[in-house]
């Protein structure tokens, strides 16, 4: 077996290795802790390896038929790295929060064996060649989800797993029918090759590209299929960081991107007039998520619906369709999930050490525990778009590319969020820096008794890496560079 | 000595031995299962090269009796032969040495290997009275075993299962005196000359198998049967028994009589599959007891093996590989048997395990019995068609046939026959989660038991991994209307 063969099986295999340890080695901690930070190395061996060869022009392929021409197909292309360095990346960080998270709490091997199969599932989503590749990892992280959010097995918890099956699987059903249509005329699509929709009228075109991206819209969080986000906070923290930042909400953004990028094609798709109304969805969703962000005083609804409306940034980037357009929606998928995981970690390290889970408790925190307030104030500061944190690189390309594409409308969208952003994020910044502490709030010593660094390092990772995607946007290798990389691809093949 | 016969002979063989073996008769599954799988494997390769056939005593019909292996045959042969053994295995837990002298440990294993015989013979015949012969034995042992459980549903089923045999002998007996064989390639070629008379046996062979298979609205018996039996035998009954007399309706239409099904005949079977869907869902629904619960997917479940008459042929020239709608079928099959075993078994363990077999009852399980639970998960998830797993591979081409062919009614059908298995499937699950506190359990009377459903889980999800093989397998030496579907057909 090659190396191009190697590279995708090791990038899906790494994550089920702990996967499957972490539930044999149920009662062994140490054990099981060192096995998945192992392997979470490893990955970021092997793609540190396809970074340089993918963008040397080197080509990874790995593929096995399911039935005569329908193959599994595992390839990395420069989108499919995109994605994959990310979650490998926030694999790392968030194995290790986790760690020190959970650390004496129950069920652990059942946490880090689904937790890894979502890691598995979100490596496969990434690098799928195919659309049946591509559904059957998207369903693997359905299923290895649920029970991640279910954990804690609270009545809260159980309610948020059923809301959360009702969108998700609805919206599967809907993506299986999108997927199945296509292919009945088409036969098996491939990303690489794109559909051939000549078998199809220009209406039942149309009617497939909905119901491909309403599946997937699920999972993305556009409105109206929204709300099973803001539900599943009844999660453990990790998990959370985990659904906003790489795998869930991702998962879903990533698939509209290849359905209008390899599938239908950006001209297609501008033909059939299909793209100026998922920009108005993405639009609404974006200032819809903000308008309720603003009403939440639980800092972690609050967040949730910050990540509703930010995930619909990719969407607008990849509906504008200009060059600039895309670059802005593919490297938000990075920059927010910096900026998101960061400020999850940081949710969880107040409700975890200060007990603080509401926006009126902020008060005063910010001197007691710096570290944690720190990174979690550059990344709101980069979710409002302030230079020179990563956010504000995306909406600048966002903006270019919506004048580039002739829907000069989407900077107001952009303004009008970034403004509601700014509303929703800066009066926590204001308490927790500037106002004095609330009596309730544990002291100093209370406070460097729990401290404890394998929780706090994280987000500051995080928020370094944030701050940095901005400040080094120009920078080879940077988030940017790469997505301009994969724009480069597709505009000038 | 033929592979074939070898097949069919060798559970019989066990019968016999586990009869004068008495009360060590148990022991003989470790000789069973190991030998009968190799066989059935053995088998699956050699036919993998080429259709596998032969005639006793080397008399070729219409003198002797010859049997045949397929594709399909040969794949369920295996999979019956890895659920059957992974099912008797378990059984020693109950059935076994260390449980006080009782009747059943004497009872549980000729009839259970009875039951294997007539699976095998039923896949392996080609032949109406041999194919009578089998699953009049299949039916026997079933309806026995089904009395371990609850008398009054087994004598339901014994009158239905009676009632569907009488049928099929009547139409037995009519093609015979109308085409002077009984052989089913014969029949292919004479059936044109007595039309009529034809059609009359087709349709009692039909009704008679249609009652033994549970298709709705002849499904009443099964619930009840499959429910109330231990947990060994709802696992034979619901995986394997329903199966054989699909499997016979299917040859019978696609190889016996193919042209001979007009329209009505395919959208009536098509109708009658959605039904016992949609109504078979919305049943299990409602349940509060697990083993009712999963009685009655059973009955949904079986409504998808219909569909194959109006959707094989189905989209030939969309797909690049052929007979979608016949590999559906097979995986169908084949995924079923094995996640239904390993449900059945699952579900019996935990039911042990809690002490009551109410849903309500699951509570908080996953964190005590956590291999079951997983077993239990792996089985519901092919069974909700979700990849990756034998159950989505057949979703997914049945999907494809009938979008191809313009049958989209029959999509939407399968696709919510998919969203009601997750309403259904997922709330035992939810249960297993629920809760905080870790429930005490009664330890199980073997540890390994647990291996048993985890086993059949694993196995119907590799099915949709590694399912390149097994599909080649099923639709190599598939009848001519598997592929063209059955209106095409040449009479």
């Amino acid at each position: 077996m090659s190396a191009a063969m190697l590279v995708p099986i090791l990038l899906v295999l790494a994550p089920l290795v702990p996967a499957l340890a972490s539930a044999l080695l149920s009662g062994r901690a140490r054990a099981r802790n060192a096995i998945n930070i192992a392997f979470a190395a490893f990955k970021l061996g092997v793609v540190a390896y396809a970074l340089a060869g993918v963008e040397a022009g080197a080509f990874y392929e790995w593929r096995i038929a399911f039935v005569p021409g329908l193959d599994m197909v595992l390839r990395l292309d420069a989108l499919a790295l995109l994605f994959v360095t990310l979650s490998a990346v926030l694999w790392m960080a968030t194995t290790l929060y986790a760690i020190a998270y959970l650390k004496g709490s129950a069920h652990q091997a059942r946490f880090f064996a689904f937790f890894n199969l979502c890691v598995v599932a979100a490596s496969g989503i990434a690098m799928s060649g195919s659309l049946i590749t591509f559904f059957v990892f998207y369903e693997i992280l359905t299923l290895a989800t649920w029970p991640l959010v279910v954990h804690t097995g609270s009545a809260k918890a159980m309610a948020a797993g059923r809301t959360y099956l009702a969108y998700t699987l609805a919206g599967s059903a809907a993506l299986l029918a999108g997927i199945v249509w296509l292919e009945s005329g088409s036969g098996p699509v491939e990303f690489a090759a794109g559909a051939d929709l000549s078998a199809f009228s220009p209406l039942a075109a149309s009617m497939i590209f909905v119901l491909l991206i309403g599946g997937l819209g699920a999972k993305t969080a556009l409105i109206p299929l929204h709300a099973w986000l803001p539900a599943a906070m009844a999660a453990p923290a990790p998990v959370s960081a985990l659904l906003h930042a790489v795998a869930v909400v991702k998962a879903g953004a990533f698939g509209v991107v290849r359905v209008i990028y390899d599938v239908y094609g950006i001209e297609t798709v501008a033909a059939l007039g299909l793209g100026l109304p998922l920009a108005a969805l993405a639009s609404a969703t974006i200032l819809y998520g903000s308008l309720q962000a603003l009403r939440q005083s639980d800092i972690k609804k609050r967040l949730a619906y910050s990540t509703v409306s930010q995930v619909s940034y990719i969407v607008l980037g990849a509906s504008l369709a200009g060059p600039f357009a895309v670059i802005g929606g593919l490297v938000h998928l990075v920059h927010q999930g910096l900026m998101k995981i960061t400020l999850f970690f940081g949710a969880g390290v107040l409700a975890e050490r200060a007990g603080v889970t509401d926006i009126r408790q902020l008060d005063g925190v910010g001197r007691r525990m710096p570290v944690t307030m720190a990174a979690f104030s550059i990344a709101a500061l980069g979710m409002i778009g302030v230079p020179p944190v990563a956010g504000f690189v995306s909406k600048w390309y966002l903006a270019i590319g919506g004048y580039q594409s002739g829907a000069s409308w989407v900077i107001a969208v952009l303004i009008v969020s970034s403004l509601l952003n700014a509303a929703y994020f800066l009066p926590l910044l204001y308490r927790a820096w500037l106002k004095p502490a609330a009596p309730g709030l544990p002291d100093r010593n209370a406070l460097a008794a729990s401290r404890t660094w394998l929780l706090i390092a994280p987000g500051a990772f995080t928020a370094a890496a944030a701050l940095g995607a901005g400040l080094f946007a120009g920078f080879e290798l940077s988030p940017l560079s790469w997505a301009a990389l994969i724009a480069e691809r597709i505009y000038l093949p | 000595m033929n592979l074939l016969f070898a097949l069919a002979g060798a559970p019989l063989a066990f019968l016999l031995a586990s009869l004068i073996a008495g009360r060590h008769g148990a022991r003989l599954i470790w000789i069973a299962a190991p030998v009968i799988t190799a066989l059935a494997f053995w088998l699956a390769l050699e036919t993998h090269a080429r259709p596998q056939g032969g005639a006793l005593g080397g008399w070729m019909p219409p003198l002797g009796i010859a049997l045949e292996a397929d594709g399909l045959g040969a794949v369920l042969l295996l999979t019956c032969a890895l659920t059957a053994s992974v099912t008797g295995l378990f059984a020693l837990g109950r059935y076994g040495g260390a449980r006080p002298e009782s009747a059943r440990r004497y009872t549980f294993w000729p009839l259970f290997y009875g039951l294997w015989a007539g699976m095998n013979a039923v896949l392996v015949s080609r032949d109406l009275f041999n194919l009578y012969v089998a699953i009049e034995l299949l039916s026997i042992c079933a309806v026995a075993l089904a009395a371990f459980g609850s008398r009054q549903a087994a004598v339901n089923y014994m009158m239905i299962a009676l009632a569907g045999s009488l049928a099929y002998l009547l139409g037995a007996v009519l093609i015979y005196a109308a085409l002077g064989t009984l052989d089913m390639s014969l029949i292919a070629q004479r059936a044109p000359e007595a039309r009529a008379s034809v059609l009359i046996a087709a349709a009692l062979i039909t009704g008679g198998l249609m009652a033994k298979t549970a298709l709705f609205p002849l499904h009443g018996w099964l619930p009840p049967a499959h429910g109330a039996a231990p947990t060994a035998v709802s696992a034979l009954l619901s995986a394997l028994v329903v199966k054989a007399s699909f499997v016979i309706l299917a040859r019978v239409w696609f190889e016996g009589l193919p042209g001979l099904a007009g329209a009505g005949v395919i959208t009536a079977f098509g109708v009658l599959g959605a039904a016992a869907i949609v109504y078979g869902s919305v049943l299990a629904i409602t349940q509060t007891g697990l083993k009712a619960l999963i009685a009655y997917s059973t009955v949904a479940q079986l409504g998808y093996l219909f569909l194959v008459f109006p959707l094989a042929g189905g989209g030939e020239s969309a797909t690049p590989w052929t007979a979608g709608a016949w590999g559906a079928m097979g995986f169908h099959l084949s995924a079923h048997m094995l996640a239904k075993a390993g449900l059945f078994l699952a579900a019996g363990l935990m039911i042990y395990g809690a002490g009551g077999g109410r849903i309500a009852d699951l509570t908080g399980l996953a964190r005590a019995m956590p291999v079951t639970s997983l077993a239990f998960g792996l089985c519901a998830v092919s069974l909700m068609g979700l990849p990756p797993s034998g159950g989505f591979m057949a979703k997914y081409l049945m999907l494809i046939a009938a979008l191809a062919s313009g049958q989209w009614h029959y999509a939407l059908v399968i696709l919510a026959g998919g969203l009601m298995a997750a309403a259904y499937l997922f709330k035992p699950l939810a249960r297993l989660f629920a809760g905080t506190g870790t429930p005490a359990i009664r330890a199980l009377p073997h540890r390994s038991m647990a291996l048993a459903p985890l086993v059949l889980g694993a196995a119907a999800i590799a099915l949709g991994l590694l399912s390149a093989e097994p599909y080649a397998l099923m639709v190599s030496g598939l009848p001519e209307a598997g592929e063209a579907g059955l209106e095409e057909a040449e009479p």
